[in-house]
């Protein structure tokens, strides 16, 4: 019988790191894959104390090309396998799940960007926006959540293994050093005991039966002779891709009507974002905010929107432009003006984001 | 919408400032509060000044890092030159009094500036692993962060297991935390700490201060 | 009196005849390979992966469940696979590119690890898929595309020796031994070992096929038969180099 990992919904004071291994545990994930590397380890130190307990396992492998295909062969096996890394890490996992776009497996990466380009800090960034979302030589048929408190590593760990394995994409949670290592409270719940049903995994490969006897053999490839045939694959995959977005982009914004000026800002920088746009409009400034919570696929209607509702977009981020570069091509065409924060590779706060919203709308702190 | 309490402090390794800091942050989340702690981390793994950021809150707090602290604490000559950035005319800075090298360079812009003879007093009075328990009463003095009442339960959480050993470095760590809220209660207004602290280069200005704090170890004994 | 079949039951019937080129050396290897298979009678529990290259032409080829990974990557794929269910039977099939090249820390780190699955490799001296190219395995003197006048030892180095590393670096329990497609009795034997080994849980398990590739060798069927028999088997030598029970040869931990 099924062991519940949480039996009742409790309220802890913990690191994010730390979450994402009760958010797994939490989706009954089976097996993790994992390469050390700063600031995702701690994943893996949590979840290498929590999962024996709980009859769950993990390799620690000798790469993160090999944690990555590890985690592919995990899921086509038909278990809940998942993998985490960050930087460079990040782009040698472009490989596998590079192949898991095109096979359709349903892997889940927790991706805890630190600074770049190359080693740069182990700290924080959001400069790993373009690899996460497009990384890999194909469409970016991926899902990418990126998260900004604790509560919500706690929800979309477990909301990406039911993502991956009923659409099939693979899916990442984005974080970032600073959600990694800092310490705030969340609800821990278990999902069934909320009405969340977790998606059951079934195996691609090793059901069964006898092959060619009981059952046709189950073969998966990732390789086309002919240019047509790669053609019909890839369209049918963008079909599905795009016949589910509606239902998997998500966004979340306040006070757009009557705004002059949205700020558009993603994961833990739209916590500063937040916070200065209530600072600005208790003072009587017409400021509103939009934070895509999905960033592939991107809420690109609700950006269109905004962008007809508003004069003025301000996009911040700790990155220069990764975020600007999907928000701007998604409204384009609109008439507002774009203006940027961009300190790539840098924590940003509130008072940073007011003082630049006030010098967009010519409005100085007197 | 309230504002956020920001702390930060500043050490070196061993001084255990990211302990205070999780002590801090652990109460207020017992009391059902908001609280973010962050430390700040490289590829240092040893040898750098040691930072932390807390913030307490009654509603969802912002960035986990701050530009300007309500308090900020630095407890070496090092972690003086590291915060000077992130004080501000409303900030609280509390230093330790007897460290060597950084009177000069204490930041003449801060509100307030507390020099707390926290080290020697654990030395003298406790014992000087406690020192980071005087400096969280100090801070607790100086903001009302927290409750007293609520960081006995998170020193008692972090701390239980030694206790469990030797009960009597429950009384120790509690006396030290309430003498650490009495520092900064009987502490003089602004500018004259400045004053007292840079006179101090002599047994004289420490024993003036230490005797001075003696008595309000009473006072703060009905604060939780 | 039973006939030896054609085919072996494990193949796949409607995908023959298969896509290697005449005279490849796969077709035999694998054709050892679901003898094996079928003796062993594992086929409702074997996993079949294979790499880029040559070997990717097998991806339909037999009636086994089959993944077709990348580069050198169908190692920790079978890896994952059987870390994930215990149960099934993982055969990594690749070619010496992949194995020895672009994905050795995964041969490597899987031998050290002792995972319980079981590597084949082909080696033909050279990257086929590719056009001919030099390959870790390419005799000192061989002509390929990117060694045109011969390879040189001094700057490329000599033929990696795959059983030989991989026999060094095995714990007790591995297998690990080289077969030639000019004795497909022997390899048959070899690769049945090496399931044993996996099926038993004895530990890692490694097949090295010594095989052909007359396209770019750019051989006849004689001159072919004559590479293996005389370059080939010059440089590598036949033979099992680990089995279990042999202990863990001169490496032995103090007492």
């Amino acid at each position: 019988m099924l062991q519940k990992v949480i039996q009742e919904e409790k309220r802890a004071f913990m690191t994010g790191n730390e979450v994402v291994a009760w958010a797994a545990l939490a989706a009954r994930a089976e097996i993790m894959f994992g390469y050390p590397i700063t600031p995702q380890n701690e994943i893996m130190h949590y979840w290498t104390r929590l999962a024996p307990k709980y009859g769950k396992s993990f390799l620690q492998t000798e790469d993160e090309l090999s944690a990555g295909f590890a985690a592919a062969g995990g899921v086509m096996s038909g278990r809940k396998a998942f993998t985490a890394t960050a930087g460079t890490g990040n782009i040698l996992m472009q490989e596998p799940l590079s192949m898991a776009e095109m096979m359709r497996l349903p892997v889940v990466a927790v991706i805890q960007q630190r600074g770049g380009p190359s080693t740069a800090t182990v700290i924080y960034s959001q400069q790993e926006v373009n690899l996460t979302t497009m990384g890999g030589n194909g469409e970016g048929l991926r899902i990418v959540y990126s998260t900004a408190t604790h509560q919500e590593l706690y929800d979309y760990t477990i909301k990406a293994f039911n993502t991956a394995w009923k659409y099939r994409f693979p899916t990442f949670v984005l974080g970032d050093g600073y959600q990694a290592k800092m310490r705030e409270p969340l609800t821990l719940y278990d999902p069934e005991a909320r009405g969340i049903q977790l998606v059951e995994q079934e195996p691609f490969v090793g059901q069964k039966g006898s092959p060619g006897k009981d059952r046709p053999p189950a073969q998966y490839r990732n390789t086309y002779n002919l240019e047509e045939e790669l053609f019909e694959k890839l369209m049918s995959d963008v079909r599905d891709y795009e016949k589910i977005i509606p239902e998997l982009a998500e966004f979340q914004s306040s006070g757009v009507e009557g705004a002059e000026l949205a700020i558009v800002g993603h994961g833990v920088v739209f916590r500063a974002v937040r916070e200065a746009v209530n600072v600005l409009r208790e003072q009587g400034i017409k400021v509103c905010y939009f934070r895509p919570v999905t960033l592939r696929p991107l809420p690109v209607p609700q950006l269109k929107s905004l962008a007809g509702e508003v004069k003025k977009i301000l996009i911040v981020e700790s990155a220069y432009g990764q975020l600007a570069r999907l928000v701007t091509e998604a409204v384009y065409g609109a008439n507002a003006e774009i203006h940027t924060l961009f300190k790539p590779g840098v924590g940003i706060t509130s008072g940073e984001v007011e003082a630049r919203a006030r010098e967009i709308l010519q409005k100085p702190l007197h | 919408m309230s504002k956020a309490i920001k702390i930060m402090l500043a050490g070196e390794g061993g001084q255990g400032v990211q302990s205070v800091a999780e002590i801090l942050a652990e109460a207020a989340n017992e009391e059902g509060r908001q609280a973010l702690y962050i430390p700040n981390f490289g590829v240092e793994q040893r040898g750098g000044v040691s930072l932390a950021f807390v913030q307490i809150s009654d509603d969802p707090i912002g960035s986990p890092k701050f530009q300007t602290g309500d308090v900020v604490v630095a407890l070496s000559d090092r972690a003086v030159y590291r915060t000077r950035q992130y004080v501000g005319p409303e900030t609280t800075y509390i230093y330790d009094s007897g460290m060597q090298g950084a009177e000069g360079e204490l930041p003449e812009n801060a509100g307030r500036l507390l020099g707390i003879p926290a080290i020697e007093v654990a030395k003298k009075e406790f014992h000087p692993r406690v020192f980071n328990i005087v400096i969280l009463g100090a801070i607790i003095g100086a903001t009302d962060a927290i409750t007293l009442k609520q960081a006995r339960a998170a020193v008692e959480k972090k701390l239980g297991y030694k206790f469990a050993k030797e009960p009597s470095l429950r009384d120790l760590n509690f006396a030290a935390l309430e003498r650490g809220v009495g520092l900064v209660r009987t502490s003089p207004e602004p500018g004259v700490a400045t004053r007292v602290n840079a006179d101090s280069d002599g047994a004289g200005g420490k024993a003036r201060a230490a005797e001075s704090h003696v008595s309000s170890h009473s006072l703060t004994g009905g604060q939780s | 009196m039973q006939l030896q079949p054609a085919m072996p039951r494990s193949w796949r019937v409607d995908t023959k005849p298969h896509k290697f080129c005449p005279g490849c050396g796969h077709g035999l290897i694998l054709k050892c390979l679901g003898q094996a298979v079928d003796e062993l009678g594992i086929e409702d529990r074997v996993v079949y992966g294979c790499d880029i290259g040559c070997s990717l032409l097998s991806w339909d080829f037999f009636n086994l469940d089959t993944v077709q990974t990348h580069h050198g990557r169908t190692t920790p794929v079978m890896t994952g696979i059987k870390r994930a269910r215990p149960e099934l039977i993982c055969i990594a099939y690749m070619g010496d590119g992949g194995g020895y090249s672009i994905g050795v820390q995964h041969l490597v780190s899987s031998v050290h690890r002792n995972e319980k699955i079981t590597v084949v490799l082909a080696n033909n001296t050279q990257y086929a898929m590719t056009g001919g190219q030099m390959a870790p395995t390419t005799l000192p003197g061989q002509k390929t595309e990117t060694t045109p006048y011969g390879r040189d030892p001094e700057v490329t180095g000599f033929p990696f020796q795959g059983p030989e590393m991989v026999s060094a670096i095995a714990r007790e329990g591995a297998y690990v031994a080289r077969g030639s497609i000019s004795n497909m009795r022997q390899l048959t034997g070899y690769l049945k070992k090496a399931l044993v080994n996996q099926i038993e849980g004895n530990g890692f398990s490694f097949v090295e096929a010594l095989s052909a590739c007359p396209t770019n060798w750019r051989t006849n069927a004689s001159e072919t038969w004559s590479f293996i028999d005389k370059e080939m088997h010059g440089h590598f030598k036949t033979g099992e180099f680990k089995t279990p029970g042999s202990g863990q040869g001169e490496v032995r931990a103090d007492e």
